[in-house]
């Protein structure tokens, strides 16, 4: 039992907090340190230094460009960069769509689609939850019929997130309605120019615009775009989910908001002449989620070790933690820092949105803090709610 | 990072499980708390065959030269059996003085009488108006020529009864909630000045409240100025056992609960296919394996070189270990419904096990506490 990184691991965490701090731009960092989302030209430029250094697709086969990390080196370059903080290599295309075209794909669809995803040539967005189909995913309805090397696709897609930054999307469609739920699905890519798909803003509580209704109305998709065979669309879907089950702890995010919500109350926030973090009371909240932090640290410590041993697919019982507590402490890092802005945090604007502080109502630290409040509770709904998680956990690993 | 265990920890952890299942049921468990001494004589021998009483002693003092990993594996297997025996008090919080603030001479003589099981110890440091506070000492140890004189009385004193040697803490300077000016001393439990008055505790232990009258100290264990330092070490190391005592109980509790579920019908279906209670099994789950993941922690936090460091690994472990065990507790009883509320069914035991163990040496809320005013664990940017 050796509870520590090792030495190859440590010198590998200087190694990208090094890179991390000589080439991540001071703006996309400052952006970011104040809670807000990095804009899609940071992001963009971040992904291409990161592929340019070969750690754009930590998740990918070598042959197509993955840096054969092992599951704690995946991890620690994900902490690192959400500590910085930095974006991440944008999950739809490195974590999502990419890994499943290299393990489902063609060759002439690896060849196409892989280089391009890696360096944020094509912006890809998911096409899998549809408005009668959330918790119950299996359950969609946008139906795609063969018509000679086409597929013929109509349907809506929702809460599909900046597929207005999007050049492709990657679908769940029908093809055998006939079929048991599960069996009649298939992976299909799709071109965002191709006639018939319509985009349609959904602003969310806060005023942010990040997820939006796809329609797709009579949309052709050439057969070469199916990925996997037609039918076996359930299989990609499950891959792609069950592809990085640590993702969702999000330690290192968390860690970062708890150093941000320390600094601001310690110093910028006061309550009765003194920094509110001299409050008992306020401070034991920030210590009682860093203590849930630590927890959680080890417990992703473990479903690594874990699942770098295994080698039937079967996920740690300890896995199931992780996406429950992992946002539990991220809700409320958010809502503490949301708490810590006190009065200011009360000013209604779009905190992403450029110069929306403009007027200078509200000190900058405090700014849109309320906002990620409110944005920040949709991580206990998607990727499949806390309530989900708990069904799958009663059922997968207590027997119930 | 590695959580897998060595071969010779594996046929550790083996060889402690296998005695409890074969010695140690409910059963079995229910006629040692009933026997005069509150445990068992004969599985206290069998611990002594099996190497576990002289686990982390050095190997050419008579020891097996244990980690913090080992004293994990077993305490966790003693929280199981939710064992009776006074095996935390006596090897680990006992142990620790020994090998931290003994000298030589004095280890050589005691540890094989630990190792062989004639020897128990016990930490008297409890004081009527301390509550949790190991610096608020009110007995008082006074120099007599070379002997130290002890006077003052100390209050539950886990396995205080059958302990042949005390280890005590006394003022030899100071206020009475100053931090310096706290020695530790060695006192032979049965000497004269020395009264004890035992009792049973709610979780089936034995304690006793002990009243020092001119008792002569055998020995100093550390710096008779300067002796909290010590203690502060002692009870850190003792927090890796109870953490993971309390682990081994939780595991028991939720399995036995899950288990119930599976059987217990009413509307004509196992109550577990309720989604409300399989939610509730769900959220155990997730307590009992933060609570592991910190146990875990606490082996590793325990050998932090910075005393204030690791005191706060400490804290962190204290807090989810008692929340975590709060929870657990709770639910198993809420789960079961009327059947865990009988003392003949076992969840009730396990239960009273994890309320006393998550306020030993201080519960989540007095950690907590402690750690918010010490500055948390992370650091602001």
């Amino acid at each position: 039992m050796e509870l520590r990184f090792s030495e190859a691991e440590q010198a590998f965490r200087k190694e990208v907090r090094e890179f991390i701090a000589k080439e991540l731009p001071q703006e996309t960092r400052e952006r970011m340190l104040a809670g807000k989302s990095p804009t899609k030209q940071m992001v963009v430029d971040w992904q291409r230094k990161l592929n340019a250094k070969g750690w754009a697709t930590p998740e990918w086969p070598r042959e197509w460009g993955g840096p054969d990390w092992t599951l704690g080196q995946r991890y620690i370059f994900r902490e690192e960069l959400q500590q910085a903080p930095a974006p991440q290599p944008l999950a739809f295309n490195t974590n999502m769509c990419g890994p499943v075209i290299a393990e489902f794909g063609t060759e002439e669809q690896k060849r196409r689609f892989l280089p391009r995803m890696a360096n944020l040539d094509d912006w890809w967005c998911q096409g899998f939850s549809e408005p009668g189909a959330g918790s119950d995913l299996a359950g969609l309805k946008t139906r795609a019929v063969r018509q000679g090397d086409h597929y013929i696709v109509n349907g809506q897609k929702t809460w599909t997130t900046l597929a207005q930054h999007a050049d492709w999307i990657f679908l769940l469609v029908r093809t055998d309605p006939a079929a048991k739920k599960q069996e009649g699905i298939s992976f299909l890519l799709c071109d965002m120019k191709t006639p018939g798909i319509t985009v349609r803003p959904i602003i969310t509580i806060e005023g942010g615009h990040e997820v939006n209704e796809v329609f797709l109305d009579d949309v052709k998709v050439p057969v070469e775009n199916l990925v996997g065979e037609e039918n076996k669309g359930w299989d990609c879907a499950k891959f792609l989910l069950g592809n990085e089950r640590f993702g969702q702890a999000r330690v290192g995010a968390s860690r970062e908001r708890i150093r941000r919500l320390k600094t601001i109350a310690s110093t910028e926030s006061m309550d009765g002449g003194r920094p509110l973090m001299e409050d008992p009371d306020f401070a034991r909240k920030v210590t009682e989620i860093e203590v849930e932090l630590k927890a959680l640290e080890m417990t992703v410590m473990r479903v690594i070790a874990s699942e770098s041993k295994r080698k039937d697919k079967k996920p740690d019982p300890a896995t199931s933690v992780l996406k429950i507590k992992g946002t539990e402490i991220q809700q409320m890092c958010s809502e503490l820092l949301m708490k810590a802005a006190g009065p200011y945090a009360w000013v209604d604007g779009d905190p992403e949105a450029e110069g929306s502080n403009d007027i200078d109502v509200a000190p900058d630290w405090a700014f849109g803090l309320a906002g990620v409040y409110f944005n920040w509770r949709k991580q206990s709904i998607y990727g499949g709610s806390n309530e989900i998680q708990r069904n799958i956990m009663a059922k997968a690993f207590l027997g119930l | 990072m590695d959580f897998d265990l060595t071969e010779e920890q594996r046929l550790l952890q083996d060889s402690v499980a296998r005695l409890l299942t074969d010695r140690y049921g409910f059963e079995q468990r229910k006629a040692f708390m009933q026997s005069p001494e509150g445990w068992s004589k004969e599985i206290w021998a069998q611990y002594a065959e099996l190497g576990l009483l002289g686990l982390p002693f050095a190997e050419d003092e008579g020891g097996f030269g244990g980690s913090n990993v080992e004293t994990m594996l077993v305490a966790e297997q003693l929280g199981k059996a939710i064992a009776l025996e006074p095996w935390i008090p006596t090897v680990v919080t006992g142990g620790g003085f020994l090998r931290h603030g003994a000298t030589a001479e004095l280890r050589a003589e005691l540890v094989p009488q630990i190792a062989g099981g004639e020897l128990r110890l016990a930490f008297a440091h409890t004081e009527r108006q301390s509550r949790y506070d190991l610096n608020d000492v009110a007995t008082t140890a006074k120099r007599d020529g070379s002997a130290w004189v002890i006077n003052g009385r100390k209050g539950m004193v886990i396995h205080g009864d059958s302990a042949g040697k005390l280890i005590v803490t006394a003022r030899t300077a100071g206020g009475q909630r100053d931090h310096k000016g706290i020695g530790v001393f060695l006192v032979d439990a049965t000497g004269p000045g020395v009264t004890r008055r035992g009792y049973r505790t709610v979780d089936g232990q034995r304690a006793a409240e002990v009243e020092f009258s001119g008792a002569q100290a055998e020995a100093v264990l550390g710096s008779p100025e300067d002796g909290l330092p010590l203690v502060d070490q002692v009870v850190d190391e003792t927090i890796v056992a109870l953490a993971a005592e309390a682990v081994g109980c939780m595991q028991v509790a939720h399995d036995m609960t899950i288990d119930y579920m599976k059987t217990r019908k009413q509307f004509d279906r196992p109550i577990g296919s309720f989604q409300a209670l399989q939610h509730r099994a769900a959220d155990m789950l997730v307590q009992l394996e933060q609570a592991r993941s910190m146990s875990y922690f606490a082996a590793m936090g325990v050998e932090e070189r910075d005393p204030v460091e690791r005191r706060k690994n400490m804290a962190s472990v204290k807090v989810q270990i008692g929340r975590s065990a709060r929870f657990v507790g709770q639910q198993s009883i809420q789960l079961h419904g009327g059947i865990a509320m009988t003392m003949e069914y076992a969840a009730g035991h396990y239960f009273k096990r994890l309320t006393v163990n998550d306020a030993m040496f201080g519960d989540a809320d007095y950690w907590l506490r402690y750690l918010a005013s010490s500055g948390g664990l992370v650091a602001a940017a």
